[in-house]
């Protein structure tokens, strides 16, 4: 019974009403009601088309950094620094854009240059990770975090450095583009369509890419066994760096659509943690591609939804971390019961 | 520059450091058992607010220090029972915990920011103390950068001079071998995770209540410690006292950052902060890539002299995690 399909939907259950329980019980904790906490999310979040677009701002970016983590987390690499390869996505973008400031060439046209910068942005950082990795033996986890850190530095060199604000430079960020530059958006609201299209054909393509082609399977058989698929004579090293390569062109591309379609300029805090948040969404649903929309969607729901706290509730919006990280954790340690379960009912 | 400036500045570096000393010390413990705690990052917020809080509710510092300890206790209980009993990735455990327990520092920090709390004030020792420049830099300290002496040398003396300390090197290197020889090793991965987050615990009061007393939040300018502190104890081999050389190393970087500042005026302050980034990156690199393959096949290829040159080298500065780091053992 254990092992069947349904048992793994019931113990996902599980961890959800274990999490919210958790979190409920945090709430109580510091005299908050968790029932109006909750509601408040939902509403801020859902209740509004303008929230709801808000929510598909934050899902846009979410959803590209979970298909590029699908496809390292298949070839079995930990590409913690998805987190940088957003940002260097975001400054490929704003160099582009900045480049053809005063040109004469369609915005279309300029625009997709920007965004494609922006792709090979990523993708170049990413590369940087997969060769320290491949050719230097540094493990993907610290070599990318450093170079975390090092975008992050970059972004603020540069706002305050060369792409300063005439004038006087500031945490705002560098002067926005012209409208002209901007992905369409819907009238009156937040959300390009473009945006939103190009997110949910990049999951397509990685779902397919992963699930119906060879070289996803040969992906997946170096992500199992690195040793076996060496010796069955698939190019291991060079499957690691195409991985890589994907998921920071992903990223990057994540990165473009932040500065695109909606900040229209560089600024400090363009990542806005979404690479560390992809992790996450890649984790809780199992690396499965099939599930990346809807829990992506949640996860970007509790994000805009938690704004609202401080201003009703005068609770941290840091909320929305705290029940996704726990979700995910119970996430993991019912899986980990469910295969002990599993395993006993095998021996006995 | 006087020598009494720099004096007083590198004191202030042994200081500053002593966080840092901490997390190595606890890393370098739970990796030497097998067990990659990688909370470290959140471990440390949330003990540093912890920390802050209990000593500020109950105006007593020692038990806001004992605290960070419980709070850094507990998380590696969850890192080791999702991993050691439950065969999970430690990785994704520690990856998950790390951000949660920063967002969980936030949101329940939020009372507590910007109150003005109790601080360790420093703690001459008699005599010591007028030692000249010897007595400025080690014996003026407070309390907690004394403790980071201390525990350098005793988690030192623990792993290379005394019997259990042969067990744990054993239950990294080749568990199997110390199982047969009578260590039970999940239960000793047990013990010394949850003792290495106990020292990561201690990090975060040895900033909250010491070297950068207050909780300020998102601005407190922890987040990213724990990250770094991870690559020290990689660049520290895994050897206790070459990982606190790490942390040193690494508080004198961020020193010299403030006092290059006025100096270098064209560079924004904030991309000095990072500077021990990339340098961090490139010392993993000088570390790490004597292991990697093509570098065995390339000196094979190279003239005698030369190749015993860079062997040489590279041997000198290479550091082998323990075998089984991050491998579940399991009897059978």
């Amino acid at each position: 019974m254990l092992k069947s399909r349904f048992s793994g939907l019931l113990f996902q259950l599980i961890a959800l009403a274990l999490s919210f329980g958790v979190v409920s019980l945090i709430l109580i904790s510091i005299d908050a009601s968790p029932s109006e906490a909750f509601r408040n999310m939902f509403k801020g979040s859902f209740g509004e088309m303008r929230k709801f677009a808000e929510v598909l701002v934050a899902f846009v970016p979410l959803l590209l950094v979970t298909a590029g983590l699908l496809v390292t987390f298949s070839a079995g690499l930990w590409n913690i620094g998805v987190e940088g390869q957003v940002v260097l996505g975001a400054i490929a973008t704003t160099w582009v854009y900045r480049y053809f400031l005063e040109s004469d060439l369609p915005p279309a046209l300029i625009i997709t240059l920007a965004i494609l910068g922006g792709m090979i942005g990523g993708a170049i950082w990413a590369a940087f990770t997969g060769i320290l990795k491949v050719f230097g033996g540094v493990n993907e986890i610290f070599g990318g975090l450093g170079l975390n850190f090092v975008a992050t530095a970059l972004t603020i060199y540069l706002i305050f450095g060369p792409w300063k604000r005439p004038g006087v430079a500031s945490m705002s960020g560098t002067i926005p583009f012209p409208d002209e530059f901007s992905l369409p958006l819907i009238e009156n609201l937040r959300i390009s369509p473009w945006a939103l299209g190009i997110a949910l054909i990049a999951i397509i393509i990685v779902f397919f890419l992963l699930q119906g082609t060879y070289f996803g399977l040969k992906l997946k058989a170096v992500g199992k066994n690195f040793r076996a698929a060496y010796l069955l004579g698939i190019p291991t090293w060079q499957y690691s760096m195409y991985s890589f390569l994907i998921c920071g062109a992903l990223a990057g591309l994540a990165g473009a659509m932040q500065v695109a379609a909606v900040y229209h300029r560089l600024i400090p805090s363009i990542s806005s943690g979404y690479g560390y948040l992809g992790l996450m969404v890649a984790m809780l649903i199992n690396y499965q591609a099939i599930w990346a929309i809807p829990v992506a969607l949640f996860f970007a729901a509790l994000n805009i939804g938690s704004i609202q706290l401080p201003i009703v509730m005068k609770l941290d919006s840091s909320l929305s971390g705290v029940l996704q990280g726990v979700l995910v954790l119970f996430a993991l340690l019912v899986e980990g019961a469910r295969q002990k379960f599993i395993k006993k009912g095998q021996n006995t | 520059m006087t020598q009494e400036t720099i004096i007083i500045g590198l004191a202030g570096i042994l200081a500053a450091s002593a966080p840092i000393v901490f997390a190595v010390l606890g890393e370098t413990l739970s990796e030497r058992a097998g067990v990659i705690n990688l909370s470290m990052n959140g471990t440390i917020l949330l003990s540093a607010m912890g920390g802050f809080a209990v000593a500020y509710t109950t105006n007593n510092i020692v038990l806001g220090f004992l605290t960070g300890m419980l709070i850094g206790a507990l998380v590696a209980l969850i890192v080791a029972f999702a991993s050691i009993t439950l065969n999970q990735s430690q990785v994704a455990v520690g990856f998950v915990l790390a951000l949660t327990c920063r967002d969980l520092s936030y949101f329940l920090g939020n009372p507590y920011m910007g109150l003005p709390g109790p601080r360790l004030q420093a703690l001459p020792i008699p005599f010591l103390s007028d030692i000249p420049i010897i007595g400025a830099l080690f014996f003026r300290q407070d309390a907690i950068t004394y403790i980071s002496f201390i525990a350098i040398i005793l988690v030192w003396v623990w792993v290379y001079r005394t019997r259990p300390g042969l067990m744990l090197q054993g239950i990294g290197e080749k568990p199997a071998a110390a199982y047969i020889r009578g260590a039970n090793v999940n239960l000793m991965r047990y013990v010394y995770t949850i003792i290495g987050g106990a020292l990561i615990g201690l990090a975060g009061p040895a900033f909250s209540l010491a070297s950068r007393a207050g909780w300020m939040g998102t601005i407190s300018g922890l987040d990213g410690f724990g990250w770094i502190a991870l690559s020290i104890t990689i660049f520290g081999g895994w050897n206790p006292a070459r990982a606190a050389f790490g942390a040193y190393l690494f508080g004198f970087l961020q020193w010299l950052g403030l006092v290059l500042q006025p100096v270098l005026t064209q560079v924004p302050s904030q991309v000095l902060q990072v500077a021990p980034f990339p340098l961090m990156i490139l010392t993993l690199l000088l570390v790490n890539i004597g292991n990697a393959e093509w570098v065995d096949r390339t000196l094979a290829a190279m003239p005698e002299r030369t190749r015993k040159f860079f062997a040489k080298l590279l041997r000198a500065m290479r550091a082998s995690p323990p075998a089984s780091l991050g491998v579940p053992f399991e009897r059978d």
